[in-house]
């Protein structure tokens, strides 16, 4: 979660990189507060270098707040449009397909439709290799988008913790006088 | 009332308690320049060069914890600010750079000196803004100030256009910032604590490293208690040097890549080892494989990244060494480790590391020695990068707190005497000396104009070898003695003094270092000296790239240097 803000995704993006984190996927959108915007970020890399990243996130200022749902019971989406050749002989095959998917199709053309699929990466995959024979001319997929399954967002959690713990101490004065 | 964005920038600086300001001018911070002599209570100190104002305020950082501020025109000063910036970074300084920018209507139209430097310092700071708005100014400034001086110290940088600068608004200079993803742990989590006392109470070999971190939280004092309560040796990082004093019985100096041999030896048989505000570089490290094999490791730091990020961390702590340290210390049990005292002496006596050759020629650790006799080490020591910096830290015993400043993590040549600048600002009463190498003090020296027309007071030596001296040693002990470019014919350097205004002696001769560092403490104001000194010395001890740390080299044939005690 970050702070809805002119160069954000920059910020972010520019410390993966920076880091040697290699992005594999990243989704942005806004939230249901509105100044703030969730990002969804698929990295590889093993528990170490997850640690590190998250570590390293959580240190830009405009990122609110950081969760690895890596492990978490969650459900998790990308969207494709896809534009395959469709003659008149082999239209009615590609709508077969593409209903068995439950995917959309959003346009046609006397020579092409567009189909619109929603579902993990897998889903998404298979279809497009059952499309590939009909000879597809474009793509355009979105990055992965997941919320954790139940219970509540990660901001919730965080207001209830803060809620429980009194605060302890405030910050050290900046203006106190070095004693040295 | 309305103000300019110029006046609300003073306005808010005079706020965060801003004091001085080291710039340049140019055009599109005309307006601000303008506005300068409004505001009397900010003293602006006119650099030679934008390296040299980043420089500088970092130096006044390191010297009072405050944060120091920069600021510069837009593209060139702006792109000069940012060695300095990216200095300040790695060592945790706090900064506020100002630069001004282009008028909005020219963003983005590579206009004339039009450089995008929040785009530019966006992996050296840790956080950046540009200012479309002057009724933002205020906030900017106060965040800015918040974010650089708290958590871990570091750079923050504020862009802000021309006409930004004269554009009206109202002036509310906010109480308190709210920054919902910027909050850092201040106090250690209390089981993790427990489970470090324990883990330090049931340690037979345990070694403290202490890092710069100790000295940005000020915990002199709750150190002190730990390593004394516990019976710990302490080791300091480079950077960490002034944080524990050098002359105590339970100091064994500093490690890692030029560190003491025996500190080394120490780090890497300990059964625990506490790490305190430091980051496991690898300038300190050596190869991490075999760092330190049998210990279980507790780190404290207030930057949870550096947890775990270069050495597996047995207890992590985060938080405010002060804060982690008094409560760490009511938990610890007084205890002594004699058996392992008795050993860490002995690898002290069998590699003993702080050696001055014997030698009719001047040698540069006798110059740094003669330095710390003459001012009893009564003095703050500024340096660059390279041999110079660390016969320095090795020659010199710092028992003053946060009585060394020198470029760490970024290893920045030039750094010396605009940092020296800078923390005699900060520190007008200290005894500041600045020493240099003639390569680093060469990238910079045009600020020896700023210390005159300052009448700053900045005791500089010149530790003079000819040589770009760390490259040098590194092309003779690595590179089959090719000394490819390192070889420096430097100008004469007294002549450069004088010509600035400033006293200069050259010493050739062992016998009139005593007397030319004499002469230059009673002088009043800045005075140079050009030590020419053995133009191959090396530094001892050195662990070679990609060995362990106890397989350092140590130098050949040496006469012991013994520690005063007191």
């Amino acid at each position: 979660m970050a702070e809805d803000k002119p160069g954000v995704l920059n910020r972010v993006s520019s410390l993966l990189r920076r880091r040697n984190f290699n992005i594999e996927s990243i989704a942005v959108g806004q939230t249901e507060q509105p100044n703030l915007s969730r990002m969804t970020i698929i990295v590889e890399g093993d528990d170490a270098k997850v640690e590190q990243v998250r570590k390293q996130l959580d240190k830009v200022v405009d990122v609110v707040k950081i969760v690895d749902i890596t492990n978490d019971d969650k459900v998790a989406r990308e969207l494709a449009l896809i534009k395959v050749k469709a003659t008149a002989s082999t239209r009615s095959a590609i709508i077969q397909i593409v209903d068995v998917f439950r995917a959309n199709i959003v346009d046609v053309s006397p020579d092409s439709l567009m189909v619109e699929v929603t579902g993990d990466e897998e889903k998404i995959s298979s279809l497009l290799e059952l499309l590939r024979g009909f000879g597809i001319r474009d793509i355009a997929r979105t990055g992965r988008i997941a919320l954790t399954r139940g219970g509540a967002g990660p901001l919730q959690v965080e207001e209830t913790k803060a809620l429980k713990q009194p605060p302890k101490a405030l910050p050290p004065e900046a203006e106190s006088p070095p004693d040295w | 009332m309305k103000k300019t964005g110029a006046q609300i920038l003073c306005e808010s600086l005079i706020k965060e308690g801003v004091e001085v300001i080291f710039g340049f001018p140019g055009g599109v911070v005309l307006p601000l320049y303008d506005t300068l002599p409004q505001y009397p209570k900010i003293r602006h100190i006119l650099v030679r060069h934008e390296q040299g104002a980043a420089h500088a305020a970092d130096g006044y950082a390191r010297a009072t914890g405050k944060a120091g501020v920069c600021l510069a025109t837009s593209g060139p000063g702006a792109t000069n600010l940012v060695t300095g910036i990216a200095n300040a970074y790695l060592d945790s300084s706090p900064m506020v750079a100002i630069t001004g920018q282009v008028a909005r209507p020219f963003i983005g139209k590579d206009a004339f000196q039009e450089i995008d430097i929040t785009g530019i310092t966006l992996p050296i700071t840790k956080h950046n803004y540009l200012v479309l708005d002057a009724k933002e100014l205020a906030k900017v400034v106060k965040e800015s100030f918040y974010i650089a001086q708290n958590g871990r110290p570091g750079p923050v940088l504020i862009d802000i256009p021309r006409d930004v600068f004269q554009q009206e608004a109202d002036f509310v200079y906010p109480d308190k910032v709210h920054l919902p993803g910027f909050k850092p742990t201040l106090f250690g989590h209390s089981a993790q604590i427990k489970k470090a006392a324990e883990t330090i109470n049931a340690a037979e070999r345990p070694v403290i490293i202490a890092g710069r971190g100790v000295i940005v939280s000020k915990a002199f004092a709750e150190l002190k208690e730990l390593a004394e309560k516990a019976q710990i040796p302490v080791i300091t990082t480079l950077l960490g040097v002034g944080c524990f004093p050098e002359t105590h019985v339970l100091s064994f100096g500093w490690l890692g890549m030029h560190g003491m041999a025996y500190a080394n030896q120490a780090v890497y048989n300990s059964d625990v080892l506490v790490a305190i505000g430091m980051r496991f570089d690898d300038r300190a490290t050596g190869v991490v494989s075999s760092f330190a094999p049998q210990a279980r490791v507790v780190h404290i730091d207030i930057d949870p990244a550096e947890i775990g990020k270069n050495v597996r961390v047995d207890v992590p702590i985060v938080g405010d060494v002060k804060n982690v340290l008094e409560a760490l210390n009511q938990q610890i049990t007084p205890r002594e480790h004699l058996d392992w005292f008795n050993q860490v002496d002995k690898w002290r006596d069998e590699h003993p590391a702080l050696l001055i050759r014997e030698s009719e020629s001047l040698l540069p650790q006798y110059v740094v020695r003669q330095i710390y006799e003459v001012t009893q080490g009564d003095a703050i020591i500024v340096t660059g990068v390279g041999q110079n910096q660390m016969w320095a830290a090795q020659f010199f015993f710092y028992d003053k707190p946060n009585s060394l400043i020198s470029s760490g993590g970024l290893g920045t040549m030039g750094f010396e005497l605009p940092g020296a600048i800078g923390a005699k600002v900060g520190r007008p009463d200290e005894t500041v000396w600045c020493i240099a190498g003639d390569g680093g003090f060469q990238m910079t020296m045009q600020e020896l104009a700023t210390m005159v027309q300052e009448n700053l007071a900045v005791k500089i030596a010149i530790i003079n070898n000819g040589f770009l001296g760390m490259v040098r040693q590194w092309q003779q002990l690595f590179y089959g003695r090719r000394y490819v470019h390192t070889p420096l014919s430097g100008p004469d350097f007294i002549k450069i003094a004088e010509a600035y205004g400033i006293p200069a002696l050259r010493v050739t001769d062992k016998k009139l270092v005593v007397s030319a560092i004499e002469k230059a403490m009673a002088h009043d104001g800045p005075f140079l000296i050009d030590f020419v000194v053995e133009p191959e010395e090396n530094v001892f001890p050195i662990v070679p790239p990609g060995a362990a740390l106890v397989e350092a080299m140590e130098m050949p044939a040496p006469e012991r240097v013994t520690r005063p005690s007191k």
